[in-house]
């Protein structure tokens, strides 16, 4: 096939960019930026997972592909899948369209028709038995409201609304 | 003793043409025409700005009134180009301050610009009339309050796409008090907020203002308010849209938008909830531009606006408009002669593009008077892009950009040379195209034989060989721009076609095989090219076989250039390097 016959032909490591003084190729092989594209991006993917599964998997970047202007690129969408326990059905959101905290709440609540409650840093959401919480890079789940919102947007992944005797409180846990 | 037309005669047929295309080629037909037309050049057009220098531009022209220069090359836009490669616009204005003091209008493209710069227009130019920043950087809204305070007939002011350290929505106040002679005001890539009692002010005494283009912080109530106080607007980029919906809002910016009367072209609608969308109804039958393409809108909100475009002629827009919307679009735009389809996800890893080549084909067969296409998405046929050429043999610019490297025809599992040779040989008057997609050497072969008017060429993830390059550079006779990023080919076609190079403004080649042994040949060769080579490390530390990561050659009469930075290596600059003792092969 054409297609892998190409791949092959490329000589990936000759041309691959490498941002930093020669001798450094080492320390930057975690951050994957090629300038070339490996074939079977996912099949190749799947394959190192195995062996790196401290790192969790990044998403094989190639460096102005496709080509659109970093400009518009950060008016993109990224939207996360938002679940609430007992709803029949799944949401979607776009994280961006949001800028902090009490805007994404009010809008999930306005979704779902709930109210969430009272947040502290100490005991987490009180006072309705809804509790927000969301599942980060590293496949944590996590309560909304913990970290900073630009940290909890760039790794938040989905959303879940936890609900009633399925929440469990802060001090059921210690 | 032969005839000759008198000058006042030429000069007077002279200022009929403003094509500088056509000017360029009177000033070939002999001494005394080149004489009469420098000195009538009011527009000058600089396309690569270390091509010539800024001191033969102004000692050529005497009578220049209006500048325009173009910087970095276009690959620039997609983070190809390293920081600090050039493009200053420092000298040209340094220049032009001491030599053409009666300049009107500046506008520049992908160039550094400093506060500096911006001050000393301010200062150089009494009548400064246009100011225009694309894809611009190095300047805080401090260099841009400078302008505004300083230039008294300023006319246009306009910052597209730039990056601007912005220090606050200070600026704005620094218009003169009186009235102003704004005709254009764009600001819609600032950050920071403005104060709206500022913006109605400013509004207020600009009586001849026709096209305003807010930033995002501008919210629906200062939207409102601005409407209401210039409603002769012809062009808008409105700010934000996204508001808490209040029923009285939505009335108040329904009978604004209503009270338009000569809106033509609308653009901004940051974060639009659909909701809002019915408050734009009242100008859609007017406008000629439409530009939704930070408009999260989907189906069938988007349809709803469409269908009472009539008379649309140029669409930007997000793949969130489906297929389905691109049928409607085909239905109800007849008049559309542009179209851009941005991907909402633009991820390669994205599976969810939610637009296929069936739309474009719904809108080539619809729109009769299309002759520009913008296009991303995921795969592609051979048969769509038969069909798009047989129905829009008038198309003028195809970018096709298949997101998935080195796919092929998803039907048939063929590369999509077939689909490109009917672009080529269909579209006659094609200027612009860029292809995608799995492209054996023979899609080239079919381009460089019927591609006879494109000028400007974009590639990646293509080809087979060397053969790839030779068919383009041998048979495209108009092209002036090639961009080439990662296809496999060396150095043989591009030292063949060596000449050809000269007849062109420029060519880019990133992550190919050519090697720095060629760059250092084609350099000696051709004294009139600039060829550099673009590379984190110095060439020293490879075999000059090995390939280099970028390469950027164009033609210049201004000789090397002596601003580049470390990672710019040109046999100029770097003599120790020596000559080549590689034997191409």
């Amino acid at each position: 096939m054409a297609y892998e016959k190409k791949v092959n032909e490329l000589n990936l490591k000759d041309t691959e960019l490498c941002l930093g003084l020669p001798g450094r190729t080492e320390e930057i092989k975690e951050e994957q930026e090629v300038s070339c594209v490996k074939s079977n991006n996912k099949r190749q993917f799947e394959e190192t997972r195995d062996e790196e599964e401290s790192t969790p998997p990044t998403k094989t970047q190639i460096v102005g592909w496709p080509p659109v202007r970093s400009y518009r690129k950060n008016n993109s969408v990224s939207y996360v899948k938002v679940s609430m326990d007992g709803a029949p059905y799944l949401r979607k959101i776009d994280l961006k369209t949001y800028k902090n905290y009490p805007e994404l709440l009010k809008a999930l609540e306005n979704m779902f028709k709930f109210t969430v409650g009272e947040y502290s840093e100490r005991e987490g959401y009180k006072g309705s038995g809804f509790v927000p919480t969301y599942e980060d890079k590293d496949g944590d789940w996590m309560l909304v409201g913990d970290v900073p919102w630009d940290m909890f947007s760039s790794s938040c992944k989905r959303l879940r609304i936890m609900k009633g005797s399925d929440a469990p409180t802060l001090d059921a846990s210690l | 003793m032969a005839l000759r037309l008198p000058s006042k005669v030429l000069k007077h047929i002279l200022s009929f043409i403003d094509s500088n295309e056509d000017r360029n080629s009177v000033s070939l037909v002999c001494k005394s025409w080149f004489e009469t037309e420098r000195k009538t050049r009011k527009r000058v057009f600089v396309g690569n700005c270390y091509a010539v220098t800024p001191a033969a531009v102004a000692r050529r022209f005497p009578a220049m009134r209006s500048l325009t220069l173009k910087g970095k090359p276009h690959f620039a836009d997609y983070n190809l180009v390293p920081d600090g490669w050039g493009g200053y616009a420092c000298p040209w204005i340094e220049s032009m301050a001491a030599k053409s003091p009666y300049l009107e209008e500046i506008r520049l493209k992908r160039m550094v610009v400093t506060d500096d710069c911006l001050e000393r227009i301010a200062a150089s130019f009494k009548n400064f009339k246009v100011l225009v920043l694309t894809s611009c950087e190095g300047f805080s809204t401090d260099g841009i309050a400078a302008i505004a305070s300083t230039c008294r007939n300023l006319r246009v002011l306009e910052l597209r796409e730039c990056i601007v350290e912005d220090l606050g929505g200070d600026w704005l106040s620094y218009f003169p008090e009186t009235s102003t002679s704004l005709v254009s005001l764009d600001f819609s890539c600032l950050d920071s907020e403005v104060k709206i009692s500022d913006l109605e002010r400013l509004v207020s005494r600009s009586p001849n203002l026709k096209s305003l283009k807010l930033n995002p912080a501008v919210t629906l109530d200062g939207l409102v308010s601005i409407l209401r106080r210039a409603p002769q607007l012809t062009e808008l980029g409105t700010g934000s849209f996204a508001a808490e919906l209040k029923p009285e809002a939505f009335t108040k910016l329904s009978k604004a938008f209503s009270n338009c009367k000569q809106l033509q072209s609308l653009s901004g609608l940051w974060d639009v909830l659909p909701e809002y969308l019915p408050a734009l109804y009242s100008v859609c039958p007017g406008l000629t531009s439409l530009n939704l393409s930070y408009a999260t809108v989907r189906m069938p909100d988007l349809v709803e606006l469409l269908r009472r475009c009539s008379k649309l002629q140029k669409l930007w827009v997000m793949d969130l408009i489906e297929d389905k919307g691109l049928e409607a679009v085909a239905s109800y735009c007849k008049e559309l002669r542009e179209l851009r389809v941005f991907p909402s996800e633009p991820d390669l890893d994205a599976t969810n593009i939610p637009v296929t080549e069936q739309g474009l084909v719904y809108v080539s067969k619809g729109c009769r008077k299309l002759e520009s296409v913008l296009y991303f998405c995921v795969q592609f046929t051979n048969a769509a892009l038969i069909t798009i050429a047989r129905k829009r043999p008038n198309l003028k610019c195809f970018r096709l950009c298949v997101i998935e490297p080195f796919a092929p025809d998803y039907k048939t599992n063929e590369p999509l040379d077939k689909g490109f040779k009917a672009i080529a040989e269909g579209c006659k008057d094609l200027r612009r195209l860029s292809v995608s997609g799995l492209l054996s050497d023979k899609a080239f072969k079919y381009i460089g034989k019927h591609a006879k008017k494109v000028r400007m060429l974009s590639i990646a993830f293509a080809g087979d060989s060397d053969l790839m390059l030779h068919h383009l550079l041998s048979g495209c006779e108009s092209l002036k721009k090639l961009e080439i990023r990662d296809c496999p080919f060396g150095d043989t076609a591009l030292l063949e076609n060596a000449a050809k190079l000269e007849t062109m403004r420029s060519l880019w080649m990133s992550s190919c095989f050519v090697s720095f042994g060629a760059c250092k040949l084609l350099s000696q060769k051709m004294p009139r090219l600039n060829v550099e080579v673009i590379d984190e490390h110095p060439p020293k530390t490879r075999p000059e076989s090995s390939p280099v990561e970028r390469i950027y050659i164009y033609r210049t009469v201004a000789g090397p250039r002596m601003d580049t930075p470390e990672f710019v290596w040109t046999l100029h600059k770097n003599p120790e390097i020596g000559v080549s003792k590689l034997a191409i092969k």
